[in-house]
């Protein structure tokens, strides 16, 4: 049964979630919102189901199968990128760096003074 | 026997759009394996490559795969709620650092959007496009919605979402480890602000923690752009 438990609660939070966002016209999505619900529920009662414990970190291990029928999206789409050509994937590219390292230092920057006034 | 109609349920089945999912996906992950998981042979990018081939192969059609397809892809939102239970398992870490990553998330919301749309504007993209980039760093239901709402075309916007996320996924490892930054709850809250959830499956695979922080960081940058990007997209008309 820890399997049908597992379902219950990520299925129960996400409809949860979508219940909020439309009820409220939310600009989240209902599974955004679940997963910070089910957080403030776990912090709540201060621990992780046992079925949960046991079958999340294995279906989370194959997160990337999820998202392969949106990458053959390509497929339909394909004239419409081909159309905009080279700097397309320039732009991608470039502003997928910019994106990961300028947060990432700054992140790393405040997490050292952060300690350091911690330690003073 | 009649292999027409045989030919025709490969090609319309949902059944063999999930076998076909399932079996690019297995086939991904072994080839990651023998390949000791180098960054290029990243299970997304060489499942959707696998799975284009064979869809060209058979002559099947985006909508009719699909009808399979979006069983698997249904799954992303439990999928997405789950991302709550490692990120409770950092719990600690998170308390001693919320002050800096709420600041980072929120910096790291303009930072993708302005980025996209400024070296965008810099190559000369029309109008059109620019705004359908400003959403590329956030999950996909977020960024159609937001790009529908300001104009843009939500396809585009889904398109741009998934390239980045896949050059995401394959790129951190290798700059991060050039630049030497190899905390995880920095690599996972960058990729999580960067490439959203196909970033987040990649870093679940080097650390647990990285996935949660990831995961946290594509929710609330989900939030953040959703709010920024509504407010920005007029100084573009």
């Amino acid at each position: 049964m820890p399997m049908i438990e597992t379902l219950l609660w990520l299925v129960g939070y996400q409809l949860a979630g979508e219940l909020i966002s439309r009820s409220f016209s939310l600009p989240l999505p209902g599974p955004v919102l679940g997963m910070l619900l089910l957080f403030c529920t776990l912090a709540a009662r201060k621990s992780v189901p046992e079925s949960m414990k046991q079958n999340v970190p294995r279906f989370l291990s194959h997160l990337s199968l999820l998202f392969i029928p949106a990458g053959a999206a390509v497929l339909a789409y394909r004239d419409l990128l081909a159309g905009f050509g080279w700097q397309l994937l320039v732009v991608l590219a470039a502003s997928t760096i910019l994106t990961l390292l300028l947060p990432g230092l700054l992140l790393k920057l405040l997490l050292a003074r952060h300690r350091h006034k911690e330690e003073a | 026997m009649n292999p027409m109609a045989a030919v025709e349920v490969l090609r319309t089945s949902p059944l063999s759009g999930v076998f076909v999912t399932l079996l690019a996906y297995k086939l991904a992950v072994l080839f990651n394996r023998r390949c000791h998981g180098h960054p290029l042979s990243n299970p997304v990018l060489i499942g959707v490559l696998l799975l284009l081939g064979w869809l060209l192969a058979t002559g099947t059609s985006y909508r009719d795969y699909m009808k399979g397809g979006v069983m698997v892809q249904m799954l992303l939102g439990p999928a997405t709620v789950a991302l709550a239970v490692p990120l409770y398992g950092n719990l600690s870490r998170l308390k001693r650092a919320a002050g800096p990553l709420a600041i980072t998330i929120v910096f790291g919301g303009l930072v993708g959007i302005v980025s996209a749309v400024g070296v965008g504007w810099l190559l000369q993209l029309p109008q059109q496009v620019l705004l359908s980039l400003t959403t590329r760093a956030v999950t996909t239901p977020i960024a159609m919605s937001v790009s529908q709402g300001i104009g843009g075309i939500p396809e585009l916007s889904a398109m741009f979402v998934i390239l980045s996320g896949i050059f995401g996924a394959v790129i951190v490892k290798p700059l991060f480890s050039l630049l030497g930054m190899g905390d995880d709850m920095v690599l996972g809250t960058a990729t999580g602000i960067s490439a959203h959830g196909i970033g987040t499956a990649r870093v679940f695979q080097l650390s647990e923690t990285a996935g949660a922080f990831a995961g946290l960081a594509m929710g609330l940058n989900g939030v953040v752009t959703a709010i920024l990007v509504p407010l920005l997209a007029p100084l573009l008309h």
